[in-house]
């Protein structure tokens, strides 16, 4: 972990003004940003470690925890609000059978809202695997996860 | 500027634009060429199918005509959109194209001569066969200036930006002096499109006049609105418009580093605008010795981690210096003491993508668009329930009444109109009564609202406007920064207030209390998330305060949105048929036959309220409702 990234901070000059670049090039590699990854970026800027963990934490971007195979991100700008975005959520919920911020106990799905991807004409959308899906309800949240099933059968 | 300098410019422009020209020429041998709008939301609706379909018939039939991917043409509600332009035909847009559609088309007019009239959007220019763009209804209000190139031109290709005349305003630029270029764009009458509606030419000047070097410029594209996608529709469709006007911007307040600051949530707007910068750099439109001036400038894009309060313009600095965004106190401003402490100058992607125009065509051609305070055009992101959703360009002063029913086509599905919520969590919503308000900067402040970037959420008879009002108030507060006592204690009170009317369990005392509190945060607030979060809040008290009360007093939701004020309920009379429609539907299985009769009964204790049995009973029989309050159900 600590190899990945070192490897990740060689593209890097030692500034303060690289750090969030920096923890984006992390997570986008390992997926999140373990514990030992943030101490790691913290001793190559030089800064106090908690200075790390406050940025790490301010910014919605950045998760603490691995996440699953497949990622379910349910936007809930206004429009896939008014449109019914929160009764999606609820779907996935229980059909994951997890919160908001959690991945599934066997690593294959996690699941996490977003401010809004600005297909707001498509709402509700849920962004499924970085691709952004329009008009996601209760019943296209079945038909998703039954492609998934099929694909791995 | 010497003599010598000037040819220079010209010729080393003259050089890279006859390239790119005859670029653009040999796509346009006599062949067809086809374009897919493949921005996000032509994504989200299936483009990238539609684009693999098209390329698999070609090749089947052993074809290779060009197949290019265009931005977004603004008509996001007929996505995916297919344009074919065809020798001895107008160029024709098709809309809600699917794979099997592209296939007829490239089968049936790209191979055989029949045009497939019914897919037809329209043509791109006026003609006898098929109606244009131009004699759409909407067109007589619309007046396009940044979105001219948007779905025209491949946005991945630098050479059919400079053959449409593009970067030829930079090199007018560069022959004027500094001073010069600032005072068309003063006079052009320019005010920010971020927002708070600035003179742009105005920060320049404050920024050129400031002590301390480097200066900065940076772009702020990081659109946190909910609701707004037309800084990334931009982005994403015309990337170089936006760094043409960095390098005006940055060549008048003399600038020698620039950010374009661009949300992570917009990866293709990211990607794109990283294409597009290398392309730049590769032509020595940017980097050192601009199109051989003295003039150097270079740009870095930086991706904002998805921090709405990142979108005011100190925050965005923080956040580009690698620290948590929360905004300081101004002054100073930023055009004094910026990123790092020196003179930047903050503009937004649009305000940058006007810039352009104003040099090519000069300021007064811009200043006679709009009105006396407002000039130029306004772009707004229609969504929500109107039925031309997508992206509308109109002069400044248009009233909101044309956006929406001459542009936008009005309300879906013949509903009534109830509200518009403009400027997003900074915003309000607008009644019927506000509608024949001409948009400008100041008469949408005055009525409650705000300019805003610029998106445009129609709302009609099914949408709870307190729901509205708390679904906003959640957002502000999650994306507090917890800098300041009032906006990160006083939205979380406000937000718990209203939580409490969209369950029932509210008490009238409280609607005071709500009001008081609104006005103290919007009194004690560092920053314009704050100062502008009760908006929402304050607008809906001012304009539907009638259903606060019901909400309150009779524990009803007029809108029959709130879900814990209603319930699903399905008539017996009008359900007795052997129709299962709901039973397969409902997600949770609260759903059964009577044991008897024919009809189906809802088990209230099971349901989530998630309305698919609603959406699937046949519209012949309209056998489910919903009734609020929940107690209206028979037992």
């Amino acid at each position: 972990m600590t190899k990945e990234t070192r490897q990740v901070l060689q593209r890097f000059a030692k500034k303060r003004g690289n750090l969030i670049p920096i923890l984006q090039a992390i997570q986008e590699n390992l997926g999140y940003l373990p514990r030992e990854a943030m101490l790691e970026v913290a001793r190559f800027l030089d800064i106090p470690e908690i200075d790390v963990y406050e940025v790490v934490t301010f910014y919605n971007q950045f998760r603490l925890n691995p996440p699953g195979k497949h990622s379910i991100r349910v936007c809930l700008g206004t429009a896939c609000h008014m449109k019914g975005g929160y009764i999606t959520l609820d779907a996935w919920k229980r059909r994951l059978n997890i919160e908001r911020g959690q991945t599934t106990p066997d690593r294959e799905f996690d699941l996490d809202t977003v401010a809004c991807v600005g297909c707001c004409v498509m709402a509700p959308v849920t962004v499924v695997d970085n691709k952004p899906q329009g008009k996601v309800e209760p019943t296209r949240v079945d038909g998703i996860l039954l492609s998934f099933k099929s694909k791995t059968l | 500027m010497k003599l010598t300098e000037r040819q220079g410019i010209v010729a080393a422009f003259q050089g890279i634009k006859e390239q790119a020209q005859s670029q653009w020429r040999g796509l346009w041998r006599d062949r067809p060429v086809i374009m897919v709008g493949a921005a996000t939301c032509g994504r989200a609706a299936g483009a990238l199918e539609v684009l693999g379909a098209i390329k698999d018939e070609l090749k089947k039939h052993g074809l290779n005509y060009p197949v290019i991917e265009v931005g977004c043409i603004g008509h996001c509600y007929a996505e995916p959109i297919v344009t074919i332009s065809k020798p001895g035909y107008p160029p024709i847009c098709y809309g809600q194209v699917n794979p099997v559609i592209a296939q007829r088309l490239i089968r049936e007019f790209v191979l055989g001569d029949n045009p497939c009239l019914e897919f037809v959007l329209g043509a791109l220019e006026k003609n006898d066969l098929v109606p244009s763009f131009a004699d759409f209804p909407r067109a007589r209000f619309e007046q396009k200036v940044i979105l001219k190139n948007c779905g025209y031109i491949d946005p991945e290709k630098i050479e059919h930006y400079i053959a449409g005349g593009g970067y030829s305003s930079l090199a007018k630029a560069l022959q004027l002096k500094p001073e010069e270029v600032i005072a068309q764009v003063k006079k052009s009458g320019l005010r920010g499109r971020g927002g708070a509606g600035f003179s742009t030419g105005g920060k320049w000047e404050i920024c050129r006049n400031a002590k301390g070097k480097p200066k900065y410029l940076v772009c702020n594209g990081d659109e946190g609105d909910p609701g707004a996608f037309m800084d990334r529709a931009i982005l994403e469709s015309d990337p170089h418009s936006v760094i043409e006007g960095m390098l005006i911007a940055a060549y008048a307040i003399g600038a020698r580093y620039g950010y374009i600051y661009v949300r992570a949530e917009y990866p293709l707007a990211v990607q794109r605008t990283h294409l597009a910068l290398r392309q730049a750099r590769k032509l020595k439109l940017l980097g050192k010795n601009i199109l051989t001036s003295d003039f150097s400038f270079d740009i870095k894009l930086f991706q904002g981690s998805g921090a709405f309060v990142c979108g005011e313009e100190t925050a965005l600095i923080a956040s580009l210096e690698g620290k948590a965004g929360a905004p300081n106190y101004r002054p100073p401003y930023p055009a004094t003491s910026g990123l790092y402490g020196k003179p930047t100058v903050v503009n937004n992607v649009k305000t940058l993508a006007y810039l352009r125009h104003i040099i090519q065509d000069g300021a007064n051609k811009f200043a006679s668009i709009g009105t006396e305070e407002s000039k130029g055009t306004a772009v707004f992101a229609l969504a929500g329930k109107v039925v031309n959703t997508g992206l509308a360009e109109v002069p400044m002063g248009t009233t909101l009444r044309q956006v929406i029913f001459d542009v936008g086509s009005g309300i879906k599905e013949g509903k009534r109109f109830k509200a518009v919520q403009i400027g997003g969590p900074s915003g309000g919503c607008l009644p019927e009564s506000t509608l024949d308000l001409p948009i400008d900067f100041n008469s949408l402040t005055a009525a409650g609202a705000m300019m805003g970037s610029g998106g445009m959420i129609v709302l009609d008879e099914d949408d709870c406007m307190v729901e509205i009002a708390r679904y906003f108030l959640e957002f502000t507060q999650r994306e507090s920064c917890g800098k300041c006592t009032f906006c990160r204690l006083g939205t979380k009170q406000m937000l718990e207030v209203l939580d409490e009317f969209t369950k029932g369990k509210g008490k009238i005392e409280d609607l005071d209390m709500l009001h008081q509190l609104a006005e103290d945060v919007k009194a004690g607030s560092l920053c314009g998330l704050g100062r502008t979060a009760p908006n929402p809040v304050l607008s809906t008290l001012r304009f539907f305060h009638d259903e606060y009360e019901a909400h309150i007093k009779e524990g009803r939701c007029p809108a029959l949105m709130c879900r814990d004020l209603i319930a699903y309920y399905i008539i017996p009379e009008k359900c007795e048929r052997t129709c299962d429609a709901c039973v397969g539907t409902c997600t949770v299985e609260a759903i059964s036959s009577h044991p008897t009769k024919r009809y189906k009964i809802i088990d209230q204790t099971k349901c989530v309220k998630c309305g698919t049995c609603l959406k699937s009973c046949p519209p012949q029989y309209q056998a489910v409702v919903r009734l609020s309050p929940p107690s209206l159900v028979p037992k």
